[in-house]
């Protein structure tokens, strides 16, 4: 059978650095940092101190005050940047089969505030169980494709992806598979994620995966860096809308660009470390090159996974050198985690909208806070450092890696007719 | 208004966001007022919580409206 041509034609984002499409790209650019010390709890017992929090946002202005008390704040942030997308996109639900529209939405915690306040509230009782009829609904992952459906009313495909950092990724090629397949002609995809409490905090920094550098957050998320030290907590949500090539001709819709292409491996190694071979990270780099049907000389820009930790950011650039050849030394390769911190289950969302806008506009946006050169990451590398770069891009690839060893990357390219 | 039926009528509007003229004593949680069965439970919870009382499950099934609400608190509140 023939595969259908899937295009992106809606964008959302709510991200640390801009509350929406405009301003995140503003931001990536301008090399922004959204780090700065955490407001949203007191965090001075904390081995760290800061996070890219997503700034100035009032889940009043966009949800119902009733409605927002019942949403978690992963869930709130999946609405607000949809909303975006459903605009951007043009769609008109009322004129459209919204039986062949579906949501596949990845985060990878879901509800993590919501759970922590409900188990607290009951540690501190005297063990009467009082907890609130909506913990469980509003704690679930699936809870926010579930309500972005309710919202829209869409009766097609429904469900979350969950796989750590990479879940929105998954969601992506999910999305993408039932598309080209014929099963749907347009889903809501993306991811969103909100860790960035007490709970989410102190597992992260018991790992030792967290930057510490307190006294200087804006520069803490440092990828390829020597003096890297961990990387940065992110939040926030990203939302891509995909359709069907003929569906959205039809309707006339604007088009981004062309998802070609996803891959999926396992490094089949360790609960949270890399392969340090990067083994898992090449195949998925190659597995999503096959799937979309070209050579590694057709890619122009990487947007990486490269969190700022010590083994992952060597690992991602050895299997890039490795998977490439001397074409990894034409092409430009940026972590825009070095702005946003790392948004988790929301980062594939997110990096994938840099992607795509890189290869809209012809700019590779920068991985900024670049110091001192570490010599076991090959210099022969165009890290895009501190500066946005403008050249061709025909084609980027977006490469994400979950604790637990999932692998998952998409290849988006210049919509030609 | 006693001070039990206003807490009442405080804690739907808080919890249903509601505007306070609509919390009138035959109004219905669920046909009223917007409540799901979800909200409902919640409503009981609240009422216990601010009242210091425990309301048996077969006791707050026959609690639907704001003035039944007030009536079986105003009766069990001591």
């Amino acid at each position: 059978m023939e595969l259908k041509r899937v295009v992106v034609t809606g964008l959302g984002a709510l991200t640390p650095i801009g509350n929406t499409v405009p301003e995140y790209w503003n931001g990536l650019l301008n090399g922004v940092s959204g780090a700065a010390p955490i407001t949203r709890f007191d965090a001075s017992k904390f081995k760290t101190t800061f996070a890219c929090e997503v700034k100035n946002f009032k889940p009043e202005d966009f949800l119902d005050r009733k409605e927002a008390r019942k949403l978690d704040p992963f869930v709130q942030f999946a609405l607000v940047s949809t909303e975006e997308a459903v605009i951007d996109s043009g769609m008109d639900f009322d004129n459209l089969d919204t039986n062949r529209i579906g949501v596949i939405w990845g985060s990878g915690i879901g509800g993590l505030k919501t759970f922590q306040d409900e188990v607290s509230a009951f540690v501190k009782g005297d063990g009467t169980p009082r907890f609130n009829p909506f913990f469980i609904p509003k704690m679930i992952l699936d809870i926010a494709p579930g309500h972005i459906s309710i919202k829209y009313g869409l009766r097609g495909p429904n469900f979350s992806t969950v796989a750590a950092c990479a879940s929105s990724t998954n969601a992506l090629i999910d999305a993408f598979n039932y598309i080209r397949l014929g099963m749907a002609d347009a889903i809501i995809s993306g991811g969103s994620e909100s860790i960035i409490h007490e709970a989410g905090m102190g597992g992260f920094n018991a790992m030792h995966a967290l930057s510490t550098r307190n006294d200087d957050p804006a520069t803490a998320s440092r990828p390829f860096d020597l003096d890297r030290d961990g990387f940065v907590t992110g939040e926030g949500s990203g939302t891509i809308i995909l359709e069907e090539l003929e569906h959205a001709l039809a309707r006339g819709a604007k088009i981004y660009a062309e998802l070609i292409g996803g891959g999926m491996s396992a490094d089949a190694h360790h609960i949270t470390a890399p392969h340090p071979d990067g083994l898992g990270a090449k195949l998925v780099m190659k597995n999503a090159l096959k799937d979309a049907g070209l050579t590694t000389a057709d890619i122009d820009y990487i947007n990486v996974h490269g969190t700022s930790t010590g083994l992952g950011d060597k690992s991602e650039s050895k299997a890039i050198v490795s998977v490439f050849g001397e074409d990894a030394y034409r092409l430009n390769i940026s972590s825009t985690k070095s702005m946003t911190g790392h948004l988790l289950g929301a980062a594939g969302a997110v990096e994938s909208i840099a992607a795509i806008l890189a290869v809209k506009n012809d700019i590779v946006p920068p991985t900024i806070n670049h110091f001192t050169d570490d010599p076991e990451i090959d210099p022969k590398l165009n890290l895009t450092f501190n500066v946005a770069q403008k050249r061709l891009v025909r084609v980027a690839q977006s490469n994400t890696f979950g604790f637990g060893g999932h692998n998952a990357s998409v290849i988006f390219k210049k919509y030609e007719g | 208004m006693s001070d039990i039926a206003s807490r009442v009528k405080a804690i739907i509007v808080e919890k249903l966001g509601v505007d306070e003229s609509e919390v009138n004593p035959e109004a219905s949680f669920t046909n009223d007022l917007g409540a799901d069965s979800l909200d409902t439970v919640e409503l009981i919870m609240e009422f216990e919580k601010e009242f210091n009382v425990a309301i048996p499950d077969d006791q707050a099934e026959t609690i639907g409206t704001v003035g039944q609400a007030i009536a079986y608190l105003e009766k069990n509140v001591k």
